[in-house]
């Protein structure tokens, strides 16, 4: 259990929070010629990082607003957090 | 050649006070180079490497474990085993492992406490009541064995339940699977190392893989912790940490690694003769040998390797536990725990070839992996020595996530797993 910063409300319970996933998956943006393995990469294929990884959270149980965070999947340390549309920091 | 564990081994050793047991394995220095290197020591990887010994004469071979036998999800696991699965792919696979389970202790001479005490899944509300209707169909149009009951019937079956039509979701019906039930999870790692150990398996323990050396498309070897180690057929039992190997081998996966929690109450005279779970409140309940609750809870939503997971979920299943057995309400937890558990976007495993030649994946196992231990070992052990998969595990190829033809078991299992 983990203490989340929200950019917005500031620091809350995590059980407030949503875990939306690796972020900064592009949408294809002409999705008529998509091959069927550029499908499944942008559908399934996750990088699953054990370690430093960028991903998305929802505050579920407050503001409602998205925003992304780089965490430590390994001891679940949250290293950085910005906002949505914020350029993800180079490590 | 090992002694026959038997009734008259367990007397004769008690007269040395059961201080000369021969060794259920040895402790090997790895070769140079073997046919086939399994990564994983948990319960799957193990039975891999028995039935490739046992069924396809490949005796080179070895199991590599970072840690020690049956250290990870295999020991972490709630230990129930059934096969009530509503796809016929699934109920394919999973039937084929209860098959197995069904004479394992024989199989490989060590009691694995398979109990057959019936698994029963409660519905909570109308949608779970036709769901557990037609999954109970489709049990039944695949062979396995599976009966609706009526909420006097769930009652009857289990009297602990809480069946009061006034309880926030009460129950409304429930199906079981009296095949079903739950083994010693332990002995099944311990049981199919010494089997594989028998026939000339090395099991290394302590033996980390840091890369896998490829030569162009092919597998030519392991780096690990204790050196290189030649092989070209490479199979990865990793459960959580199999997107850390595939990666080594530049192998993308679809899969997210996420904490399963469980715990255990304080031991207690005989209660629960059954396992009961309840998928719309997420919460499963048996009761071990020794006498305690033995309790699964749900996953994390984030990704984590960390072996710990959050208290709400805990929680959460708590409540329901109290609610469904107000019995039960007074009862303290002993000791609660995480594992890492590899989920696929369809909730249905991976036993594969991939796009390397000589590397094979078997995971996605989810948070229901446990009760397919002899099948996964069995099916892959085919798939490895074949380099062609099983009939029955052709469905769980790595391409259905570009064909599409998913096995979706994530709404449609009883639990989640």
């Amino acid at each position: 259990m983990f203490i989340i910063n929200c950019p917005f409300c500031g620091e809350r319970d995590h059980s407030e929070f949503k875990a939306g996933g690796e972020a900064h998956i592009e949408r294809p943006k002409q999705p008529t010629e998509l091959s069927d393995d550029e499908w499944a990469e942008y559908l399934f294929m996750r990088k699953n990082i054990k370690g430093i990884q960028f991903e998305r959270w929802n505050h579920a149980h407050g503001c409602r607003k998205w925003f992304n965070m780089v965490r430590d999947t390994s001891n679940d340390e949250i290293k950085l957090i910005y906002k949505m549309g914020e350029k993800p920091p180079l490590k | 050649m090992k002694n026959k564990y038997s009734i008259f081994s367990l007397i004769k050793n008690a007269f040395s006070y059961h201080e000369n047991w021969q060794k259920a394995w040895k402790d090997p220095t790895p070769k140079k180079e073997y046919d086939a290197i399994i990564i994983g020591g948990g319960g799957h990887g193990l039975a891999t490497a028995y039935y490739l010994a046992k069924k396809h004469n490949m005796k080179n071979i070895a199991v590599v474990e970072k840690g020690w036998i049956g250290g990870g999800n295999t020991g972490r696991n709630t230990t129930i085993i059934r096969s009530n699965y509503l796809w016929d792919a699934s109920a394919g696979l999973y039937d084929h492992a209860l098959k197995l389970w069904e004479g394992l202790s024989q199989e490989i001479n060590y009691n694995v406490m398979f109990s057959q005490r019936g698994v029963m899944n409660l519905a909570h509300n109308l949608q779970d009541v036709r769901d557990l209707k037609r999954r109970t169909h489709a049990n039944r149009l695949n062979g396995i064995d599976a009966y609706y009951l009526s909420t006097e019937e769930v009652k009857k079956f289990c009297p602990i339940i809480n069946t009061s039509p006034n309880i926030r979701y009460p129950v409304l019906g429930g199906t079981l699977q009296k095949r079903a039930g739950t083994a010693r999870h332990d002995a099944v790692a311990w049981g199919y190392a010494r089997g594989a150990d028998e026939m000339g398996v090395d099991i290394i323990q302590n033996c980390e893989v840091n890369g896998i050396k490829r030569n162009g498309n092919e597998v030519e070897g392991l780096e690990t912790n204790k050196g290189f180690i030649k092989t070209k057929k490479v199979g990865v039992v990793a459960a959580g940490h199999s997107s850390v190997l595939a990666n080594m081998a530049g192998l993308r996966l679809p899969l997210e690694s996420k904490p399963l929690q469980a715990l255990v109450s304080e031991p207690v005279k005989p209660i629960i003769d059954t396992v009961v779970m309840s998928n719309a409140v997420h919460a499963y309940v048996s009761q071990s040998d020794k006498g305690e609750l033995v309790i699964g809870a749900g996953t994390d939503d984030y990704v984590s390797y960390s072996q710990k997971g959050s208290h709400q979920i805990v929680e959460g299943t708590l409540n329901a536990i109290i609610e469904l057995y107000p019995i039960f309400s007074r009862m303290r937890m002993l000791r609660q725990w995480g594992g890492i558990v590899d989920i696929c976007p369809d909730a249905s495993p991976i036993i594969s070839k991939t796009t390397i030649k000589g590397l094979y994946f078997n995971c996605g196992w989810g948070t229901g992996g446990f009760k397919a231990t002899p099948g996964s070992g069995d099916l892959f052990a085919h798939t490895i020595a074949n380099d062609e998969p099983h009939k029955l595990n052709a469905a769980f190829n790595l391409n259905r996530f570009t064909s599409g033809d998913l096995v979706d078991e994530h709404g449609a299992a009883a639990v989640a797993h």
